[in-house]
């Protein structure tokens, strides 16, 4: 489908196609949210010693439907010292900015809404539009953990955006596209995993960031700003922002999976299925098939964000700014570089790999290092404590 | 537009979910650092001092079970301690061991309270459930013992209420396995977490000389490496007869304190361990204490370690079966007044982490 046509020569049955997508893209995403959220409550259950939700449904299946049904039901409160216009208008283009990232991409090779061939430079445009939300939400709410929790979105957001762009720009360079499709189909045989590590790691981190996943989850950490932007929301205002997360998560898990991963395409290629027997010929069965396999990939891809969620504390706001700058900018750019001079002396793919793996390895140590720093005191503590552990045993026998 | 950096006041609790309780901090913020801040405590006082002036002396024991409602155990054992010093009442030797593996096991329940929070002041969640699952089972042998998860009133002053049930042995070698792994666990998850490491290490520091200064005692003063014990300075009940150490840490740091607690866990198990070995046979309670306890006139002052740090009871007594006057000194408010010291010029983020790390009860702040 291109866009030949001037919009006005659009046909009556364009625009009804067009409303039907988007209705479908619409339904599909909260399909996935539904799924995700109970993913989510199961999966930290389990790695907390709790069942999760069991009493709706089998498994608990039907609590997000229940959830949802509470959260439209409730009271809409907006509080009474709110700029009115900005505090409506924050959850609209948090959550518009979240859904239009998804028109371009696909998940599968037909089934995408309306394919870009600048796919990647639209999602990385409309997923800076989301913070231009939150800081509204903070600010019209009135709230000062409101406030601090927006401009801590700003902050946070726009200094990760960084290193998204840097690595989505060294995988454009890779794929010699920018066009998700053809980046996807340019994985065929290696994923970019394989080639450019360095990239996952850092767009995976920086990711997280991005949709303030745990350990970033500073802008609305709860045990410090309470909620921060979402704070004065409740109901079904609160519920478009919860939306918007699910939608942004389930958007950087697929963008690990198609930018690194290899998409919808099988690993080594199509060739690994040549022993399967040949599949009947049907048209739909190809893209169905492509479609499960990529939502098995980023299903996994989620999980691991849940796993992280499980593990780790969260950071504090300059801890994570130094992170941004210190550690994630210089690597996006290393990613940059090393791509450059691969594709400029045109070396062996493995060297790419070896440079990617050196900088992980490099930056990783530092930044442990640094973080174990304070464990070397530690080891000096415990030293001490068993010598004097000793001493006073050896005191007791001889007294 | 004015470039001068603007102070904000912001108001954390009395709701605030990460204050402990209802403890109100005002802050004057610069951006995201911390210029001032402004304690406000009182709002659960419930004015137990005075309230134990209208109690007899064995009703007393109840309201000492809600000061610090997470060492219900300790609190009952000073307050009875007190009561039987002015008497000169003579505890039986096994209801000295019964107290004592219950308020070992209190700590660690405590403690085990302690690395939940913490760990969700630092925005970790699963610590917590980890935490609680040892705390739930302490909990239950508390319930199989006295009655109650929490608030037993189980000590009775001259001894305890009733002996150990008859299960008791099985119940706590049932327990102790169990005990020792979730302590490790919770340890395991959190301690050395590099980046639990980099929330806490440096955050809220004081010098043993400040610690001192501000009237510190337990984990918190222990963090800054000064070997301070009641159970070892000045030895009551039976704590003389056993073997542990002291852990204490080096730069007085939130994450000393942490793991003084942590630590402590362990030194607790192995009380626990040498008091079922050595409890002897016989009578739980004096016969004295069944009576109607009226102690002579005059005043006492009797201190002992509880999992925040030294609780002391002042008791004036007149002759009658009241208390004349009876002031406690709860460890978390001394620890709690250095708020002011610890939190300025420090982040936000970390004066929740500062607070989590003393480790408060408002319940025996306020009183």
């Amino acid at each position: 489908m291109t866009i030949a046509a001037p919009f006005l020569a659009v046909t009556l049955l364009e625009v009804a196609w067009m409303v039907v997508a988007l209705l479908a893209m619409f339904t599909g995403l909260s399909v996935v949210v539904l799924s995700l959220t109970w993913l989510e409550r199961k999966a930290l259950g389990r790695l907390q010693l709790r069942l999760g939700p069991t009493r709706t449904g089998l498994f608990g299946l039907m609590q997000p439907v229940a959830d949802a049904v509470k959260l439209i039901l409730k009271e809409d409160i907006i509080p009474t010292s709110s700029d009115r216009a900005i505090f409506w208008a924050a959850p609209v283009i948090v959550v518009l900015s979240a859904f239009m990232i998804w028109v371009t991409i696909p998940a599968a090779e037909g089934l995408v809404l309306r394919n870009l061939e600048l796919g990647l430079f639209y999602i990385t445009a409309f997923a800076v539009v989301g913070i231009l939300g939150l800081v509204l939400a903070g600010w019209g709410s009135a709230n000062k953990y409101g406030v601090l929790g927006g401009l801590r979105s700003a902050a946070q957001l726009i200094s990760y955006e960084i290193p998204v762009i840097m690595v989505v720009v060294a995988v454009g360079m890779l794929a010699q596209s920018l066009d998700l499709r053809v980046i996807v189909a340019s994985q065929q045989q290696i994923p970019y995993a394989a080639l450019l590590p360095l990239g996952m790691v850092v767009f995976f981190i920086a990711g997280l960031a991005e949709v303030g996943r745990t350990p970033f989850d500073i802008y609305h950490a709860e045990s410090e700003v309470v909620g921060g932007p979402f704070v004065e929301y409740s109901g079904a205002h609160w519920s478009v922002f919860f939306l918007a997360e699910y939608i942004n998560t389930f958007a950087i898990a697929a963008l690990v999976v198609l930018l690194f991963l290899g998409g919808w395409s099988w690993p080594w290629g199509a060739a690994a299925l040549s022993w399967l027997p040949s599949l009947p010929d049907v048209a739909w069965l190809g893209p169905l098939l492509h479609l499960v396999w990529f939502l098995i990939k980023v299903y996994a891809v989620i999980l691991v964000v849940f796993w992280i969620r499980g593990t780790f504390p969260r950071l504090r706001i300059d801890q994570l700014m130094a992170f941004a700058w210190k550690a994630m900018v210089p690597l996006s750019f290393y990613a940059i570089v090393i791509t450059a001079v691969y594709l400029f002396y045109d070396w062996p793919a493995w060297t790419l790999t070896l440079m990617s793996l050196t900088g992980i390895v490099v930056v990783g140590y530092i930044v442990y290092r640094k973080m174990m720093e304070p464990a070397r005191r530690i080891a000096e503590v415990k030293a001490r404590q068993a010598a004097q552990a000793a001493q006073r045993q050896a005191s007791r026998q001889t007294g | 537009m004015n470039a001068e950096p603007v102070e904000m006041l912001l108001n954390m609790g009395p709701q605030h979910p990460s204050t402990h309780g209802v403890f109100r901090m005002v802050l004057w913020v610069d951006g995201e650092k911390i210029v001032d801040v402004e304690p406000h405590i009182g709002y659960l006082h419930r004015g137990s001092e005075k309230l134990c002036e209208g109690e007899q002396y064995h009703q007393i024991i109840t309201l000492f079970d809600r000061m610090d409602y997470v060492a219900n155990f300790n609190n009952e054992l000073v307050y009875c301690q007190a009561v039987e010093k002015l008497m000169g009442l003579a505890v039986p030797e096994r209801a000295e061991y019964v107290r004592v593996i219950l308020c070992e096991l209190n700590r660690i329940a405590s403690h085990l309270l302690y690395v939940g929070t913490i760990g969700l002041d630092a925005g970790a969640m699963t610590p917590t459930m980890f935490a609680f699952r040892g705390r739930e089972r302490i909990q239950s042998l508390f319930e199989a013992i006295s009655g109650a998860r929490m608030m037993h009133n189980y000590f009775r002053i001259g001894g305890v209420k009733e002996d150990l049930p008859d299960n008791f042995e099985r119940l706590i070698a049932d327990l102790l396995p169990l005990l020792k792994e979730d302590v490790e666990e919770s340890d395991r998850i959190l301690t050395f977490n590099e980046i639990f490491l980099t929330r806490l290490k440096d955050v809220g520091s004081i010098s043993a000389e400040e610690a001192i200064d501000f009237g510190f005692t337990g984990p918190c003063l222990r963090g800054c490496g000064v070997e301070y014990d009641v159970r070892k300075a000045q030895p009551y009940s039976v704590y003389d007869r056993f073997d542990f150490d002291i852990p204490v840490g080096l730069d007085g740091d939130c994450w000393d304190r942490h793991w003084v607690r942590v630590q402590e866990m362990y030194e607790s198990l192995k009380i626990i361990e040498q008091a079922l070995e050595q409890i002897p046979e016989g009578e739980v309670v004096s016969s004295l204490g069944r009576r109607l306890i009226r102690p002579p006139a005059g005043e006492v002052y009797v201190r002992a370690e509880n999992p925040r740090g030294e609780i002391a009871v002042h008791l004036v007594s007149n002759g009658t079966d009241r208390p004349y006057r009876l002031k406690v000194r709860p460890p978390s408010f001394c620890n709690l007044s250095a708020i002011k010291r610890l939190l300025c010029e420090s982040w936000i983020a970390d004066s929740v982490v500062i607070l989590g790390s003393l480790d408060i009860v408002l319940g025996e702040v306020d009183r």
